[in-house]
């Protein structure tokens, strides 16, 4: 197997909101590791931490109430979390950059678009004004955005939620970043708009050869779009592997239970179409308290009396798969 | 929805928020302490505030006069705990008379369509007139007594309760539990007693506390310039204003009452602000 | 935008007509014969019967009022009781100290409290903010003039750095006429300061927590970036209003100063009217202030589309 160089990589992440009635745990010891060239999605429900852990690499964690309360994360090697103020600048839309999930929201509505694709160029190249437009105006061009050269004095609110994701991306890439972080792209757009964002994406990993952490709840989009997939529960990592693998064969319950909760409209799954929509009983544990055991028991069909004492740690299981599960073999694949 | 509480929780609920806005604590323990010691101005004052005693004209604070004496030997720390007296009366009254008429003008407006534009029009001109000008311009007319400048400064100040009002009219008007009184047949004094007027409570306390501090400080100013309360009535805008001369030398004159007036503005928006947080609706959802 | 432009202005005009009504019927609504009032204490019978016809007070209220609106419209506010002066060549001759004061408070108020307020946000629970937000209180709440009184008491008796009191129009020296105008517009500008202070941080507050502002610190923007290009110019349009209107306080501030430092601006005219029992004077000031603060807000109102490109349409 092709060793790339590792460029992004979580290590043990630790991080701690502190609120009025104690610290929640949001990430609890998370690990991944993103690739040169590669993509990594990383999923889970909403409270498992995926976006946390993704914020946490820019330091964009407001802090106060949250709080890094351990772990390291290594851009090519380099501690970010050990840098100051002025080297993280550095790094944020020069060398890592990051899209969001609310393209409405996301952009500086009293600003022009151009201005504001603009404005990374000027502060990281040190570009003139009528460069870093042409650089804009190029940006556009990349996400496929039409009439590129009327929209680069367009204000936000002229513009659609897809085109508006469509400018995150132009600006996110603007001064040519190793890594992009895109957390939950396409969830606040319409189906339809949803497939276009993705093929925008998808053009910038071929043509740039961006290095992509995805972070998504929706299955079908890892499933398209990526190389790896980390599965998080509660801030912890269940499952990860090559995406075909993961999702072919899981080798965790929840990460079964998410792909019999998809919707499945297609013919790109290989077995019968799913009838019925399988929901997971019950909810994700409150993050407040230490878990014990294995935070996922509660709700586990397979769940034992060694699943709710010790909590199960990440074990290979082929085919560079690894899961944290006691139950692992025991497992049914519905095909 | 409808703000029916029993008195006991009501309490409660007001001291379980002191703790969390200490803006309220302060402001009413200042404010209270304030009004007693106004309340009891007559016997705390060591003397009548408009006794004279020529030979110790403009002596400095000591032990003979707390506060030093004037420029014809009153004693500054009786004439302002009298002049206490004066503020707190026309706080409250300018708040009461301004909040009365601004809510019959508000409730005016908010249910009566054809008066609501011609009303609200008169409102904004008033609005537009510097609220000091227009209290000069009436006091210049009507002469300076202290019933007119309390006329004069709550004339100034109904227009914005008159708005306030106005406006929680026209959004309760909109609710569906007020559409579905008026079709079970609700008549329409029920209707402002049940549904309008409980709404108007607390935004009204919060703009009460608000008038009730620009009130003082408007009369400081009237008097300060010579178009408030007579020179006779020891307001303390008059005992700065007599103070002005001598302030070179005797500083205290002006210094004490300014001091106070500063203290007791100070308490009331606090009181005010803590009270706006307090009864925020967003707040109060939560309770 | 021409078009909005001339809605707005068109719109001030009913607020302008009830001004001009109301400030026009005050005099007939108050007690008292409106000709004794004008006239003065020093009229004789004459002086009042003369006036009367002058008043045309036996007319009905609308061709008085149409008499007097086309002479305001005209710039004629009226003749002082007491000088027998125009009352518009009065306000003529003090526009100027009152223009300085007015133009050096705002700009003190403003350089303190942005950056003050700012700061204050975006270090929101901090001492800092703490700090600010209880110095504003204090400086809201404290008269204009015991704080002139009390920096009156450091700067000139104390320390004898500036004057007590006084102007020196800004054609005897420029250095003078700062020196006289530093007091009154630092006891002015630190209220003023207080009002913007609070909101700017209440306003920036609101703005930081935005997903924009995420964005902004995506790129790797300095913080100065964030707050001022990114944040201040969101918050500029509920700042720019507690400008418009504290404007109105800054009007009883400048008649509060321009007394304790004896300026001979249009505040003090107003307060020796008082005085004088001079009743066209006050009405003819009240009157130019009310439409200046109608302009202003009016210009508030302008400036927001400037800001917010959204509110262009």
């Amino acid at each position: 197997m092709n060793e790339s160089a590792t460029i992004l990589s979580l290590d043990d992440l630790r991080v701690d909101f502190d609120t009025r009635e104690g610290p929640v745990h949001a990430v609890r010891g998370v690990s991944w590791s993103l690739a040169a060239g590669q993509t990594l999605a990383v999923v889970g429900e909403s409270g498992s931490g995926k976006s946390v852990s993704a914020l946490a690499v820019l330091g964009l964690i407001p802090r106060p109430p949250g709080r890094i309360a351990g772990g390291r994360i290594a851009y090519r090697g380099q501690d970010i979390l050990g840098m100051d103020a002025g080297e993280l600048r550095r790094l944020r839309g020069n060398r890592i950059a990051m899209i969001f999930q609310e393209p409405m929201t996301s952009l500086n509505p009293v600003l022009r678009i151009g201005e504001q694709i603009a404005e990374g160029l000027r502060v990281h190249q040190g570009l003139d004004r009528p460069t870093a437009r042409q650089r804009a105006l190029d940006m556009l061009r990349l996400v496929q955005i039409p009439e590129p050269e009327r929209r680069l004095d367009a204000w936000p609110h002229e513009l659609s939620g897809g085109m508006r994701q469509r400018v995150m991306i132009a600006l996110a890439l603007a001064c040519g970043p190793d890594v992009l972080i895109a957390d939950e792209p396409t969830t606040a757009l319409d189906v339809t708009i949803q497939a276009q964002i993705l093929d925008v994406l998808r053009d910038i990993k071929t043509r740039l050869g961006t290095s992509i952490v995805l972070i998504t709840h929706d299955l079908g989009v890892v499933a398209e779009m990526a190389d790896r997939v980390v599965v998080l529960y509660a801030g912890q990592v269940v499952e990860e592997g090559p995406v075909r693998a993961v999702l072919r064969r899981p080798t965790h319950p929840y990460t079964l239970g998410l792909l019999g909760a998809r919707p499945e409209l297609s013919s790109r799954s290989t077995g019968p179409r799913r009838t019925r929509l399988t929901e997971i009983p019950g909810t994700v544990p409150s993050l407040r308290e230490p878990i014990i055991g294995c935070a996922f028991a509660p709700r586990c069909a397979l769940a034992s009396a060694r699943c709710r004492a010790e909590a199960p740690v990440l074990e290979a299981r082929g085919a560079g798969q690894r899961s944290a599960c006691w139950h692992a073999d025991q497992m049914e694949i519905p095909v | 929805m409808t703000a029916q509480r029993d008195p006991t929780a009501a309490l409660a609920w007001l001291a379980g928020n002191a703790r969390r806005h200490p803006g309220i604590a302060v402001g009413t323990l200042v404010l209270a302490i304030m009004v007693l010691v106004a309340a009891a101005a007559p016997w705390i004052a060591p003397r009548d505030p408009s006794q004279i005693a020529p030979l110790q004209r403009l002596q400095a604070p000591g032990a003979g006069f707390w506060f030093g004496a004037d420029l014809i030997g009153r004693d500054v720390f009786s004439r302002t705990v009298h002049g206490a007296r004066i503020s707190i009366l026309v706080g409250l009254a300018v708040a009461a008379t301004s909040l009365s008429i601004g809510l019959l003008i508000g409730l005016l407006s908010g249910f009566v369509r054809w008066v609501d534009a011609l009303l609200m029009r008169v409102m904004d001109g008033l609005m537009a007139i510097p609220s000091i000008l227009l209290a000069v311009a009436l006091i210049a007319l009507t002469g300076a007594s202290l019933g007119n400048v309390i006329i004069a400064i709550s004339v100034a100040e109904v227009p914005r309760v008159a708005r306030l009002v106005r406006s929680v009219v026209l959004s309760i008007r909109e609710q569906p539990f007020v559409e579905a009184a008026v079709v079970a047949g609700t008549r329409f004094p029920l209707l402002l007693w049940r549904h309008v007027l409980p709404n108007t409570l607390a935004p009204l306390l919060v703009q009460g506390t608000f008038i009730f501090a620009s009130a003082v400080l408007t009369e400081a100013i009237l008097s300060f310039i010579g178009a408030g309360t007579p020179p006779s009535i020891p307001s303390w805008g008059n005992i700065i204003a007599e103070g002005r001369v001598v302030f070179q030398f005797a500083p205290h004159i002006v210094l004490f009452p300014g001091l106070a007036l500063s203290l007791m503005v100070l308490a009331v928006n606090l009181l005010g602000d803590g009270l706006r947080d307090a009864l925020d609706p967003r707040f109060v959802s939560r309770a | 935008m021409l078009s909005h432009i001339l809605r707005r202005l068109l719109a001030t005009v009913p607020v302008l007509a009830v001004v001009a009504v109301v400030v026009f019927s005050l005099l007939y609504l108050t007690p008292g014969d409106p000709a004794v009032v004008l006239a003065g204490e020093q009229a004789s019978e004459d002086d009042i019967a003369r006036l009367r016809i002058a008043l045309a007070l036996d007319q009905p209220f609308l061709t008085r009022f149409g008499l007097w609106l086309s002479g305001v419209l005209q710039g004629d506010l009226g003749t002082s009781v007491f000088s027998n002066r125009p009352v518009t060549e009065l306000i003529a001759q003090r526009l100027e100290p009152t223009i300085a004061l007015t133009l050096a408070a705002l700009a003190i108020a403003v350089a303190l409290a942005l950056p003050l307020g700012v700061l204050a946000a975006a270090r929101a629970g901090g001492m800092l903010d703490r700090t600010v937000m209880s110095l504003a209180v204090l400086g809201f709440s404290m008269p204009v003039f015991v704080l002139a009184y009390l920096l009156i008491m450091l700067f000139s008796v104390k320390l004898g750095w500036l004057p007590v009191q006084g102007y020196k129009p800004i054609a005897e020296g420029l250095w003078p006429f700062l020196r006289h105008l530093a007091l009154p517009a630092l006891a002015l500008g630190l209220a003023y300061a207080a009002l913007i202070a609070r909101i700017t941080r209440t306003a920036m507050l609101e703005v930081l927590n935005q997903d924009y502002i995420r964005t902004a610190r995506a790129k790797g923007l300095s913080e100065t970036a964030v707050l001022v290009r990114h944040g201040l110019r969101n918050a500029a349009v509920p700042v720019v209003t507690i400008v418009g209107i504290g404007f109105a306080l800054l009007i009883s501030g400048v008649v509060v100063t321009e007394t304790v430092f004896n300026l001979p601006g249009l505040g003090r005219l107003t307060v020796d009217a008082i005085l004088r029992r001079d009743y066209p004077v006050i009405q003819g000031v009240t009157l130019l202030f009310s439409a200046l603060y109608v302009l202003i807000n009016l210009a508030v109102d302008l400036s927001y589309g400037l800001f917010d490109p959204r509110i262009r349409r």
